[in-house]
């Protein structure tokens, strides 16, 4: 079974840092998105070191790794929230290195951000409100809203309630309603499935698989591997802040088994 | 018959009351709007709105008055240019950059703006001080009288002063309702980076917004100042205390985020105020009180201790702020010993190289500035044990350091008790209202204990003073004698500063017992997290309440030692409130979290004016607020103050010259730690 993996199975990243980038299938259009030699940091912290990775158009691709990995920085590098000490992030082919989160949103680039990513003072209503403002129209933020209360019908019941109040499912609903109901460039995803009742989940990744059929790209990040191994064409594993393999999500599962459990991972 | 005509002359009297109380309450209704716009709009309580305020008004008045432009144009540069660009280089340059910081931290800054704005708008303006104002208000003939229904008097000024608060009011409440931008400025506020992620530039907002609400502090400054004139005062910001504190009180009952609230809330504290003056019987001297001076601050005590809404208040914090890198800790808990026994050396023989000059070769002149040192870092340990241990803003300290001073003088010239006596005495009175002050507001904490401390020291100011009881007479004077005790005569200046150096490092070995103490453990945990504190069974007001008792008992102190360097209690040159506020900006940029950083402030805040500014720079003594008042930015990102901030970089700079990095190493050992923080819910 190693044996099978040989060739895709890059070294790590501080013996040959493009080495990452070699396994990957070289995109013949302009990837939607590119990390080249990505560091980044928090203050004194280093949290990524030499990360190079491409989404390409229609491509989905799952983050995967163990707690502490660095796939949450990835995918904040990926939308402009941290910005990285070294190296590029093209969107596009534009480069973006320097570009601040709104310029990425503007260029389809969307982010979902962990946990309860929604603006808690606001009703349903207004968050929902203020996500599709910037591209409809009074009357098309009011279809936009109708379209986002069908694919989330708990939310809809809740539309003038405070977003704060509540559950910690519905407030990931809602995160989740303001991107899904527009398909994007390239949707990234941060743990979708943490805080969701297993069902909900599934409704989810449904919701995704659909608008990958629409044509959007994916980078999901999460620790769900099956659910995500399952809708993704390609991998990442991420330890430690590099890029440790990646491949195929189909040669992933067995990759990852014998990587996390070989190291002591959960 | 009599009974209908005297109802009938009451029912006159009302109605004449509440006419004059409306273009009042638009007073204070304009002022609680641009609060609530500030706070709504920035996430900042923003103190230095007086300052704008003022920057507007001086500047019409330069314009207008002094160099005779005509109304418009005066207007139109001081409120539609001048107070705009303002709040644009305000967010621009300095809250752009805290908007991660504590509402605390934010509160610090902006009372390090209203100290240095207004100094450094004099300084460039050569604004002169001495002339008073004059009643000019922005309408033409506005002191023109009117009659409502042919009985009730208005001035031209009163009556264009409601219509713009309603106008206002009403164009604000429709840009949050019915705007997009509105939906985006209070989306800013609460995380400007998901604002970002929604494809919204926040920087843009942010300025737009900051611009929008300098506009209203300027059109409010302008508007106010024939009331503020009338009241007989030179323009200064203190001017618009009074007035601020009214509309504190009306912003405060719709929590600082209603407007409607904070327009229905003036007009009707501008009601009350006449009606009471009305109606209320003066024969009570407590009830004639409250027709005075001071109403205002009652009113404000009372709202925040009493209206329900504000004990409710959770703000909603960010869900995107561990974005942010963390903040580091104190250098003194990760030196090493070598460093902290070389600094305790160097410490020792600076002290002790300062001590033989003082006593052997100084002069008069400078024994006194040094005893003046001793007794103010005296007095900057209160906030350092209450502001750095407990991580709160109270702004009534200065109003501690009088009464221990009033009371070194009561007691000695009442009683003829010997005047350290008195000044325990004064501490003791200082410590217990200290307590009986903070039990009603220290659980509500953070701006709210900040603005009733603020209610409390302006209170004091205004109104306690005059009394004799603590002010002293005119007939006795505020003179207080050096002590005596133990047949030790204090009186020289060296014995006398012998005294406050023995006084000064019991207050300081009394400040680290507390910082060591279950109480100023459980103060470190608080400021970690409350939430985390409480569930451990920390009470966090109780802690609160000593700490604060304790920091006022330490400032009654100070007051009564300064008094008696003095020989007379100089109520209005040391302890006014607008000095109290310089106090805490100076402490807590030089670094409220240590004893040497209090220590430190005490000579900052008496030799750098003197020495540095006059001597050496030969620059006008205000210089001082403007450069403390924006000092105080660095507290959003250095907490601990600039020394100690400073401290940590010769630390790490040290570290690297003796240590080679090793990436690898910092790689496992550093990389897991942020994505934890960033990962609250832990692996499933």
């Amino acid at each position: 079974m190693s044996d099978a993996l040989e060739p895709t199975a890059a070294p790590t990243a501080a013996e040959s840092p493009a080495g990452a980038t070699v396994a990957a299938p070289a995109p013949l259009v302009i990837p939607v998105l590119e990390l080249r030699h990505v560091n980044a940091a928090y203050g004194p912290f280093r949290a990524l070191f030499d990360v190079s990775l491409t989404v390409g158009e229609g491509e989905t691709v799952a983050l995967l790794g163990r707690n502490g990995a660095g796939k949450t920085t990835v995918a904040r590098v990926a939308s402009g929230l941290v910005e990285p000490t070294a190296g590029e992030v093209m969107v596009d082919g534009n480069d973006f290195t320097k570009a601040r989160a709104h310029r990425y949103a503007k260029a389809g680039v969307v982010h979902v951000p962990e946990g309860r990513a929604v603006f808690s003072d606001f009703t349903v209503e207004e968050n929902l409100t203020l996500a599709f403002s910037r591209t409809h129209d009074r009357s098309g933020v009011r279809d936009a809203l109708s379209r986002a209360f069908d694919l989330f019908p708990p939310i809809a019941q809740r539309r003038r309630q405070i977003a704060g109040t509540l559950s910690g499912g519905e407030q990931r609903m809602l995160a989740m309603a303001r991107v899904l109901v527009e398909t994007p460039r390239l949707l990234i995803a941060d743990e979708l499935s943490l805080g969701l009742a297993p069902i909900v989940t599934d409704d989810v990744y449904a919701v995704l698989a659909r608008i990958r059929e629409a044509g959007t790209s994916l980078l999901i990040v999460e620790q769900h591997m099956s659910h995500a191994l399952a809708l993704c064409d390609r991998a990442i594993l991420l330890d430690h802040g590099a890029i440790t393999w990646q491949g195929p999500s189909a040669e992933a599962a067995d990759t990852l088994a014998a990587t996390l459990f070989d190291t002591g991972g959960e | 018959m009599t009974a209908s005509v005297l109802a009938a002359g009451v029912l006159e009297e009302t109605i004449r009351a509440f006419f004059q109380g409306l273009p009042i309450g638009a007073g204070f209704a304009l002022v609680a709007m641009s609060f609530v716009l500030t706070y709504k709009t920035s996430g900042v309580f923003n103190l230095a709105f007086g300052a704008q305020a003022f920057i507007s008004a001086a500047t019409y008045y330069e314009l207008h008055v002094r160099r005779d432009w005509s109304i418009w144009l005066a207007v139109l540069v001081a409120v539609v240019l001048v107070a705009p660009v303002l709040g644009l280089l305000l967010e621009r340059l300095i809250f752009r950059h805290v908007h991660a910081a504590s509402a605390v931290a934010k509160l610090v800054i902006s009372l390090g703006l209203l100290v240095a704005l207004p100094e450094l708008f004099k300084l460039i303006v050569d604004y002169n001080r001495e002339q008073p104002f004059g009643a000019v208000g922005i309408i033409p003939d506005g002191t023109t009288v009117y009659r409502l229904f042919g009985r009730y008097p208005v001035t031209r000024d009163e009556i264009a002063a409601f219509v713009i608060v309603v106008a206002a009011s009403l164009a604000l409440a429709a840009l949050f309702r019915y705007t997009r931008l509105g939906l985006r400025i209070r989306a800013v506020v609460q995380s400007p980076r998901m604002t970002e992620l929604n494809g919204v530039n926040a920087d843009w907002v942010s300025s737009g917004s900051w611009m929008l609400s300098s506009f209203f502090a300027g059109l409010a400054g302008v508007l106010l100042v024939p009331t503020t004139s009338s009241l007989g005062t030179v323009l200064e910001p203190t001017g618009f205390f009074p007035i601020v504190i009214s509309a504190l009180a009306a912003a405060a009952l719709g929590r600082l985020v209603s407007l409607p609230a904070a327009l229905l809330g003036g007009l009707a504290l501008g009601v009350v105020t006449t009606q009471m003056r009305t109606h209320v019987p003066r024969d009570n001297v407590i009830l004639a009180e409250l027709q005075g001076p001071a109403l205002p601050y009652v009113m404000l005590f009372a709202i925040i201790v009493f209206w329900p809404a504000i004990r409710r208040q959770v703000a909603g914090a960010d869900p995107l702020l561990g974005v942010s890198p963390p903040p580091p800790a104190l250098a003194a808990t990760s030196r090493s010993r070598g460093m902290t026994i070389y600094t305790r050396v160097m410490a020792l023989a600076f002290f002790t190289a300062v001590g033989i000059w003082t006593f052997g070769y100084a002069n008069n002149f400078w024994i006194s500035r040094i005893t003046h040192s001793v007794i103010f870092s005296i007095i900057f340990l209160s906030i350092v044990v209450f502001t750095g241990l407990g991580g709160q803003i109270a702004l009534c300290q200065v109003t501690f350091a009088a009464i221990g001073a009033f009371g070194a003088m009561q007691f000695a010239q009442r009683w003829d008790v010997s005047v350290i006596v008195g000044m325990l005495a004064g501490a003791a009175i200082a410590a217990a209202v200290g307590a009986v002050l903070s039990i009603p507001v220290m659980r509500l904490g953070g701006i709210w204990l900040a603005i009733a401390t603020l209610a409390f020291a302006l209170f004091f100011h205004d109104v306690l003073v005059k009394y004799d009881w603590v002010g002293g007479s005119l007939f006795h004077g505020r003179g207080v004698p050096r002590p005596e005790f133990f047949g030790v005569d204090f009186s020289s200046r060296e014995n006398f500063l012998i005294l406050c150096i023995a006084v000064l490092v019991l207050v300081g070995v009394l400040v680290i017992l507390i910082r060591e103490s279950s109480t100023g453990m459980a103060l470190r945990a608080l400021r970690g997290s409350e939430t985390a504190a409480e569930s451990i069974g920390v009470i966090s007001w109780r802690s609160r309440v000593i700490v604060f008792s304790v920091s006022a008992g330490i400032a009654a102190i100070g007051g009564g030692l300064l008094a008696m360097e003095e020989k007379l209690v100089g109520y209005e040159s040391n302890y006014d409130p607008q000095t109290g506020l310089f106090w805490l900006v100076i402490v807590v940029v030089l670094g409220a979290r240590t004893v040497e950083g209090g220590i430190q402030a005490g000579v900052a805040f008496v030799i750098f004016p003197e020495l540095v500014l006059d001597r050496w720079l030969g620059l006008h003594g205000a210089w001082r607020y403007v450069l403390f008042g924006f000092a105080a930015i660095s507290f959003a990102r250095h907490p601990e103050g600039l020394l100690e901030h400073g401290k940590r970089r010769s630390q790490a700079m040290m570290q690297r010259m003796f240590a080679r990095r090793q990436p690898a190493m910092a790689a496992a050992t550093t990389g897991p730690a942020v994505p934890t923080a960033a990962d609250p819910e832990g692996e499933p």
